[in-house]
């Protein structure tokens, strides 16, 4: 199971989301934002980062890169795609999924430990866990506060298509401390934190028995494989 | 098209003997400018004028401070050179770490422009550090930062704490490299002049080594990254506005502008460089610029050099030559390229979208020769530049206000009897409260290798993925101890480091440091820079850790009042496996808790006399390095015996401070006594909970190993003593007090929220 890991010119955790990917057991294959080729790949991660600096808006400029046309074909097809953090946020930009991001309401970015509740768990991406799950899971950014006019929140509530929301603390302001949001076909998933730091024990967040322990995030990837296996 | 202004050119400067040139304004003194005459036979054309005074200043040159810094170089013991690479005088230091692995650190200063600007001020900190590292052929992997501000309070401080946070916070994290620790602390020794120290750490195979050499007659010069602008122009503008009195630039900003991003993809292109095998030498543009680069490259080679500067790049198409040489534009490099290979050097950059100009090329003159649209503008010999400049023997005098410092001890300090309303202000106080208000606006988690972080004593990375080889690093310094004794204070600095490293698990290997002190003009500031740089040369070869690099940052003060001597000491450690690191805190109940080392009356310079008291006087800790040797010794046997479930330094706030820190690590208190130590050491409760003598961890052991840990330490001959059981979530100190949980939580954590606002996710 090959699963691409598009790097954008300022992408920072494309390496992370590979390890993740080679830890949950598939392939992770190089995608450059240049090429219009997916290398024939299962699924796609837009990863982490500061893609163009976050000029104009945070993900604006990568959602037209060239290899982006490929990304919104193959989602439109039912391939499985993640974006995390600025990858969500390119997702958002290229219309994949709905809603956009401002600056965090406290004006600074924030690094936590975050805590999240799975609000969908029939998405390609979260199937292995069962809605209601609570999950731990890395979360760093600077304009990572989800928002969407009424009509839409009100749409994506109704459709199931929030798949994470923050518990305890709204990190960055976020409308109905949405977290994560699907498209409504649910082969396209993207969220603010970051699971790809969340796979490896020893280098993952504090848990309650040991630190940096948390490995909630390694079942993003194993779902997109079990999403894939059960496809095939 | 804007009027392109004439040049001075050499043969203008040869016709024109008598022409007066601003040299005073540019820094440099009469006999400085009669040398530059002698050394050309004429007077220096304005572009040469202007390179020998970037070059020659106290930043770039160390005439003040190079007399002394030889000392790291003499005081060393063969164990000391066994690993390393690269010694000072490169970009950074590089250390073997095993297994044709390499790391390479350095810390530096960019305090002035933190004050003036602070947010660009540390950002291009957070740059140039990191651009050192890339310039070895290396990785950047970690980012670190020693800060010091003014008073919390002085209405001054939050506009710099607020500036420099954020500018770290936008470069490092848009730059995908963990912050993995570092100190903040207020004096109002500092309030016209914080301290911006920034580290930087990278990784790097044997193979992949480069140096900042220009070597190969016909091999290729080559600018490439950022455009060359207007900014960080300082003394550029004094000749331009001096030569060309009507219509030229206007003033420029003193202060660099960064562009992390600019940053990020050259890191990446230039490790695709170094992948590809396209680059001989290489060397980052930083202060001075390509002055700078151009001169040290040429020194560093075996040739001369050529260099048309119109093919530079620019932002600011109005630039004269003078302000293209000094300009201080972030992001860029210069890269030495055989011809041959040049082909594919332009290929690797153009796939990053990187800008890049052949400047020139390597020359068998044995000169600098610079152009300017066909005019020879500069013709020097590189070394007189670069290397040969001016050292100065500074006169130097014993403080006359030392001895009666020295006399005034904290030892008769009035003992108020509140022992928990004084641990309660310690752990509330400026400098040892909670940090979540910085480093929460810090990325640890990018590049998932960051096995250690603060609030830990140290930050600890993981370099090979197979074995699980990694680095630790450290920064400490104590102004105050500094100050009653520099050179006791340097090897506290050191020592501490040296500890905070070895209670992560990992065996310290070589040091960095950053050198802050006042005006080097002011003799008692020389006498405290020479006693520092004696004290940490000696510690250095005392503890078998050599000094790989740094940087010294001299005019450091408030007015007329140079700040505290603050040598911050950045220590490297190795460790096979991050694995088998030491957390900092409490995981678990049950487990007892050990001090290990000495405790003696030694509140002198403490944060008990400073917080309790205003006091500032006495003596220092003192330091046995021997110990601190033995001590790490100590604790990595009893890591690889599996029987150490956490360690935590001892220091800033003594015994009571780290066990309030060991608990709010993890939320899992502790009962503590100390009736044994006390009766053991002959001191009462209030040197037993604040003193800060050194040599001194508490670890926490599980039970069933118990009687191995304790056999280690008497078979090691140090001093321990089991002072505590860790369990539920208070701190009770027997006999004396008790604070919950919650209300060690509010108190450290309420101070930098009071000044700066709310912690970010808290």
């Amino acid at each position: 199971m090959r699963i691409g890991v598009i790097t954008f010119p300022g992408s920072l955790d494309d390496r992370d989301a590979a390890r993740a990917i080679r830890i949950a057991g598939a392939e992770p294959v190089a995608l450059w934002h240049g090429d219009h080729d997916l290398h024939a790949v299962d699924a796609v991660v837009l990863p982490g980062g500061f893609s163009y600096g976050d000029y104009l808006r945070a993900g604006a400029i990568a959602s037209h890169a060239p290899i982006m046309a490929e990304v919104i074909d193959a989602a439109n097809r039912g391939v499985p795609v993640l974006g995390i953090c600025n990858g969500f946020q390119m997702l958002a930009e290229a219309r994949l999924l709905p809603g956009a991001h401002t600056r965090n309401a406290h004006q600074q970015f924030i690094r936590r430990d975050q805590k999240l509740r799975v609000e969908n768990a029939t998405t390609a991406w979260t199937s292995e866990f069962a809605t209601g799950d609570e999950i731990v899971i890395p979360l760093k950014n600077a304009d990572g506060r989800f928002v969407a006019d009424d009509e839409t929140i009100a749409r994506i509530e109704g459709n199931g298509q929030v798949v994470f929301r923050y518990v305890d603390v709204n990190p960055n302001g976020s409308m109905n401390d949405i977290a994560g949001v699907s498209n409504e076909r649910g082969n396209v998933v993207g969220l603010m934190p970051h699971p790809e730091h969340a796979t490896e024990p020893g280098f993952g967040p504090d848990m309650p028995d040991a630190m940096r322990s948390g490995t909630d995030g390694l079942r993003f990837f194993t779902s997109a494989m079990a999403a894939l296996a059960a496809r095939a | 098209m804007p009027t392109r202004l004439a040049a001075d050119t050499v043969a203008n400067a040869a016709a024109t003997p008598e022409r007066e040139q601003p040299y005073a304004a540019l820094g440099l003194k009469p006999d400085e400018y009669e040398r530059i005459k002698t050394i050309l036979g004429r007077r220096p054309t304005s572009g040469e004028l202007a390179m020998y005074s970037v070059m020659w200043s106290e930043h770039c040159s160390y005439k003040s401070s190079k007399t002394y810094l030889r000392q790291f170089g003499a005081k060393v013991s063969p164990k000391m050179t066994k690993n390393l690479m690269v010694g000072m005088g490169e970009n950074a230091g590089v250390v073997d770490v095993g297994d044709g692995w390499a790391v390479t650190f350095k810390i530096e200063s960019h305090n002035h422009p933190s004050y003036i600007e602070p947010f660009q001020g540390a950002a291009t900190g957070v740059g140039g550090i990191v651009r050192d590292i890339i310039s070895m052929g290396a990785r950047p992997v970690a980012v670190m930062d020693a800060l010091r501000f003014g008073a919390i309070d002085h209405p001054d401080t939050a506009r710099v704490v607020h500036g420099v946070v954020s500018g770290i916070s936008f470069y490092g994290n848009c730059l995908g490299l963990p912050n993995i620790g570092g100190e903040t602390y207020f004096d109002s020794v500092y309030q016209a002049n914080p301290l911006v120290n920034a580290l930087a750490v990278g990784v790097l195979r044997h193979e992949d080594l480069h140096l900042a050499n220009a070597r190969g007659v016909g091999n290729k010069v080559v600018l490439f990254g950022a455009r060359t602008g207007g900014d960080g122009i300082g003394g550029a503008s004094i000749l331009a506005s001096d030569s060309f009195s009507a219509g030229g630039p206007t003033k420029r900003p003193a202060v660099q502008v960064g562009d992390p991003f600019a940053e990020k993809v050259l890191i990446e292109c230039c490790l695709e460089l170094f992948r590809e095998k396209l680059v001989e030498g290489i060397q980052d543009l930083g202060a001075a610029g390509i002055s700078c680069a151009t001169s040290e490259l040429a020194s560093n080679g075996d040739g001369g050099m050529f260099i048309e500067l119109e093919k530079v790049l620019l932002r600011d198409p109005t630039l004269t030559a003078e302000e293209i040489l000094m300009s201080e534009s972030q992001e860029r490099m210069m890269a030495i390229v055989t011809p041959d290979k040049l082909e594919g050097f332009l290929r690797v950059v153009a796939k990053w979208d990187v800008e890049t100009s052949v400047l020139g090329e390597v020359t068998d003159t044995g000169r600098l020769i610079i152009n300017w649209h066909g005019e020879e503008i500069v013709n020097v010999e590189p070394r007189t530049v670069a290397v040969d400049g001016p050292v100065y023997e500074r006169p130097v005098s014993y403080p006359g206000w030392l001895d009666a410092l020295q006399a005034d001890t904290a030892s008769t300090l009035p003992r108020t009897g509140n022992l928990r309303e004084e641990f309660l202000a310690l752990l509330a106080s400026p400098n040892l409260s909670d940090k979540s208000w910085v480093t929460n606006q810090y990325d640890r988690y990018v590049m998932g290798n960051t096995a250690l972080s603060f609030p830990d004593d140290g930050g600890m990375v993981r370099v090979d993925e197979e074995s699980g080889l990694g680095f630790a690093v450290a920064t400490d310094a104590n102004g105050r101890y500094c100050q009653l004794d520099p050179y006791q204070g340097a090897q506290l600095a050191l020592a501490e480091a040296y500890r905070n490293v070895a209670v992560t698990g990992a065996t310290p290997v070589a040091i960095s440091d950053c050198l802050n002190f006042g005006s080097p003009e002011n003799p008692e500031v020389m006498w405290q820079f020479s006693r520092a740089v004696e004290g940490l040369a000696d510690g250095c070869l005392a503890l078998d850790v050599p000094v790989t690099g740094g940087n010294v940052s001299f005019y450091n003060q408030t007015g007329d009042v140079p700040i505290h001597p603050t040598p911050v000491v950045a220590v490297l450690g190795v460790i096979k496996d991050v694995a088998a690191r030491i957390p900092s805190g409490w995981q678990d109940e049950g487990n007892n808790i050990y001090l290990l080392g000495r405790t003696a009356l030694e509140l002198d310079g403490s944060a008990w006399a400073g917080t309790i008291h205003g006091h500032l006087g006495g003596l220092p800790p003192a330091v046995d390095l021997a110990a601190e040797k033995s001590l790490a010794a100590l604790l990595q046997a009893g890591n690889e015996q599996n029987i150490i479930a956490s360690a935590h330094d001892l220091a800033d706030g003594g015994l009571a401070q780290a066990l309030a820190e060991a608990v709010l690590r993890f939320g899992v208190g502790a009962r503590v006594w100390f009736g044994e130590i006390m009766e053991r050491d002959g001191i009462d409760a209030t040197t037993a909970l604040f003193s800060e003598s050194t040599g001194r961890v508490i670890v926490s052991v599980p039970r069933e190993d118990d009687v191995r840990f304790q056999g280690l330490c008497e078979g090691r001959g140090y001093p321990v003593a089991r002072i505590g059981v860790t369990d539920g979530t208070a701190l009770e100190f027997q006999d004396l007090f008790t604070v919950e949980g919650q209300e060690l939580r509010d108190a450290h954590t309420g101070t930098m929220q009071k000044y700066f606002g709310a912690v970010v996710g808290a």
